[in-house]
């Protein structure tokens, strides 16, 4: 009797794909079909001004949503009247568009408007197994459970709304594990942030290609989904194409019973195939991490790049002790753009505001573990500090739980739902200090580029903890310190 | 999409890591739901002296004869960060054919593509080393970008070598439209859904997927 050949062993990354190949086009290039396609008011209305001018239509219009996130005003009471002109314009034009293409749009005001890397999850568009794109470098946060997801740029969208399709070659595949027990107190933020600290803003590419990344080990699979979701979140600013976690128990229960899940005997056969979604021993893979989080500390960043931190206990770095070139020439001018004193302690750094929002964390998880450190203090004079949760639905949920007033209590602001100060587009600011001179800021975001949350202004990545614990010292803090 | 030969022009250098899409082009500065208008606000951060104000003349791109540079040479990861394809429009917009860096941000390396706009990667020291000859304004570097034989070559005959996708190299020779060229697979396209709707229905909205009311 012969025996059938085994299959080569496969990982998650190249079981998913290999599950939406339309046609190998040579050259590497694979035509690769895409099961959802997500637009927002920021991109979206040149993008399918784009199509319509080339007398195109969405091959598949109920495969593509739209989303109003970007740019939408997160003061309490907003209406389309309290954007300036230019918010506006996007905004109505999006609102046409998506109308003439037939793509449906959560809207501004919609019960599950939100970021669009919050709501596709919340909403169970994004699934296991999927293949996602959207026309925004983030798009990989989905990858938390378990999809193939990826940032495009507007041509792309083009052709992948007119197509349902993209043509891309096969990244190389790298695993990241995360062992040991994460300590009380750090959470996925500090993970990720470590682990583009260690490795530089380009290690997650090998030869100048961006991996495509399956984070592992014993501290990811403890993770929480949303926690997932940051980690994966930030795998763009570690240049790598994308990253996910292979969905387990864990994501197939949180998908359970969402609006757009598929229900009953549907569930059941897509659990079935997602279950096969994990990667065979004996995998080979083009490159391997490892990182040990038992003794990992909150994170932060001193630099312009989000490579460019360390351990929140560490002073900041003096360039001198850097081999001359590139690499030091770059410390030193995010030093001087940054204002940082090299070798003096970043605890205790003083700031003018504090951010928790954005796609990395501004899901129900972020906003407990934030308001749990607040335990009845308030908000330092003179720091200006917000909560924008990530959606409407996480909004109301926090609500419920009466979060808000935990914040509201403490001196945050409480706003709606959207993209906000993650970056400066002009409609909202962090204000301005009496004397001038640029803001600092302890930012829960993934992006600490000059001027990138208004002009001059000095960016710290860092957990959702470690920005409401400097908001009420009015100064770089540890979470941890006074924790009970 | 417009085609990439042969180019030839001056050249600017901007030996940075890390140049990210907000600093290529600031998101206040998007400012109109349009693919139109982003050149003079190219770089706006380090151009101008604060929103709204005049050139710094301490940046390269505000300098003569870089005003009309074609091609730019940067530092390694040229264009990470936000996807906006803006930045390629502002670069092209600018004048900006070709930028040659030690690598680049994935999304942005698409996009340039897409746009016309070549971007080649040679190694660090090479890139270097032309940074340091296109620093001079008394003797500015004028290169030409040969997609055809893939080299960059000084007017002293000397070149670099680099490796542009086959695919990527063909579309830009020929300023093809993917779309078109995709449609060609249309056939392949609808078997592979007519197969997929019965292997995974419940990525098929309208069939089980419908919202619950």
């Amino acid at each position: 009797m012969s025996e059938k050949p085994l299959p080569d062993p496969r990982s998650v990354i190249a079981k998913i794909w290999d599950a939406h190949v339309v046609a190998e086009l040579g050259g590497g290039h694979t035509l690769l079909h895409i099961d959802r396609i997500f637009l927002h008011e920021r991109t979206g209305p040149a993008l399918l001004a784009g199509l319509a001018a080339a007398g195109r239509r969405p091959l598949h219009p109920e495969k593509v949503f739209g989303v109003m996130d970007h740019i939408v005003d997160t003061r309490p009471g907003r209406s389309d009247a309290t954007h300036s002109a230019p918010a506006q314009g996007f905004i109505t034009a999006f609102r046409e568009r998506t109308r003439a293409a037939g793509v449906r749009l959560f809207d501004l005001n919609d019960s599950r408007q939100g970021i669009v890397h919050v709501l596709s999850p919340e909403q169970g568009i994004a699934l296991p197994g999927i293949t996602l794109v959207c026309p925004d470098s983030h798009t990989g946060t989905v990858g938390g459970l378990g999809a193939l997801a990826w940032g495009i740029g507007s041509t792309e969208g083009e052709h992948a709304v007119a197509t349902q399709t993209l043509v891309r070659t096969r990244a190389p595949q790298m695993r990241v594990r995360f062992e040991g027990h994460l300590p009380v107190g750090v959470t996925a933020k500090d993970m990720v942030l470590a682990l583009i600290a260690r490795h530089g803003a380009t290690g997650g590419a090998l030869n100048g290609q961006g991996c495509a990344i399956e984070f592992d080990g014993a501290a990811v699979r403890a993770l929480d989904i949303e926690g997932r979701m940051t980690l994966c979140n930030m795998t763009v600013e570690f240049g790598a194409w994308t990253g996910l976690v292979a969905p387990d128990d864990s994501t197939l229960q949180w998908v359970a019973g969402r609006p757009f899940s598929p229900q009953g005997a549907a569930f059941d056969a897509a659990c079935t195939h997602w279950r096969t979604l994990f990667s065979d021993d004996d995998t080979v893979w083009n490159h391997a991490l490892v990182l040990d989080v038992s003794r990992l500390e909150p994170q932060i960043t001193w630099g312009t790049s989000p490579a460019q931190g360390g351990p929140i206990s560490q002073p900041v770095p003096d360039p001198q002790t850097l081999p001359s070139g590139s690499q030091r020439a770059s410390t030193e001018k995010a030093l001087a753009y940054m204002g940082l004193t090299p070798g003096a302690p970043l605890l205790g750094t003083p700031i003018d505001a504090a951010f928790v929002g954005s796609c990395t964390n501004s899901r129900l998880s972020d906003l407990r573990a934030a308001a749990a450190v607040i335990r009845g203090r308030r908000v330092a004079p003179g720091v200006k500090a917000l909560v924008v949760p990530g959606s409407t639905p996480v909004k109301a949920a926090a609500e419920a739980l009466g979060l808000h007033r935990l914040f509201l209590d403490a001196g945050f602001e409480w706003r709606d739902s959207g993209c906000s100060l993650c970056f400066f587009s002009g409609g909202d600011s962090f204000g301005a200090r009496a004397d001038g001179r640029p803001l600092r800021v302890v930012s829960s975001t993934n992006r600490n580029f000059e001027g990138r949350q208004g002009p001059g202004v000095r960016t710290h990545l860092a957990s959702p903890a470690t920005v409401v614990a400097s908001a009420l010292a009015g100064c770089i803090a540890d979470p941890r310190v006074g924790a009970g | 999409m417009e085609a990439f030969t042969r180019i030839e022009g001056l050249t600017a250098a901007l030996l940075r890591e890390n140049i990210d899409t907000d600093i290529i082009i600031a998101s206040r500065d998007i400012t109109s739901p349009s693919r139109d208008g982003f050149g003079p606000r190219l770089f706006a951060p380090w151009r101008y002296d604060g929103p709204g104000g005049p050139e710094r003349p301490d940046f390269v791109l505000n300098q003569q004869p870089w005003r009309a540079a074609v091609i730019l040479i940067a530092g390694a990861n040229f264009g990470c960060g936000s996807s906006r394809e803006m930045a390629v429009w502002a670069l092209r917009q600018f004048g900006i054919r070709c930028v040659i860096a030690p690598s680049f941000g994935a999304i942005f390396q698409g996009n340039c593509i897409k746009n016309g706009v070549l971007p080649v990667v040679l190694p660090a020291a090479r890139v270097a080393a032309l940074g340091a000859l296109a620093a001079s304004a008394a003797q500015p570097l004028t290169l030409a970008i040969d997609l055809q034989a893939c080299q960059v070559q000084q007017p002293d005959g000397s070149c670099d070598g680099f490796v542009v996708g086959a695919r990527d190299r063909e579309m830009l020779l020929a300023g093809l439209d993917e779309i078109d060229l995709t449609w060609q697979y249309r056939a392949d396209i609808e078997a592979f859904e007519a197969a997929d709707r019965l292997r995974r229905p419940w990525v098929w909205p309208g069939a089980v997927t419908a919202p619950r009311p």
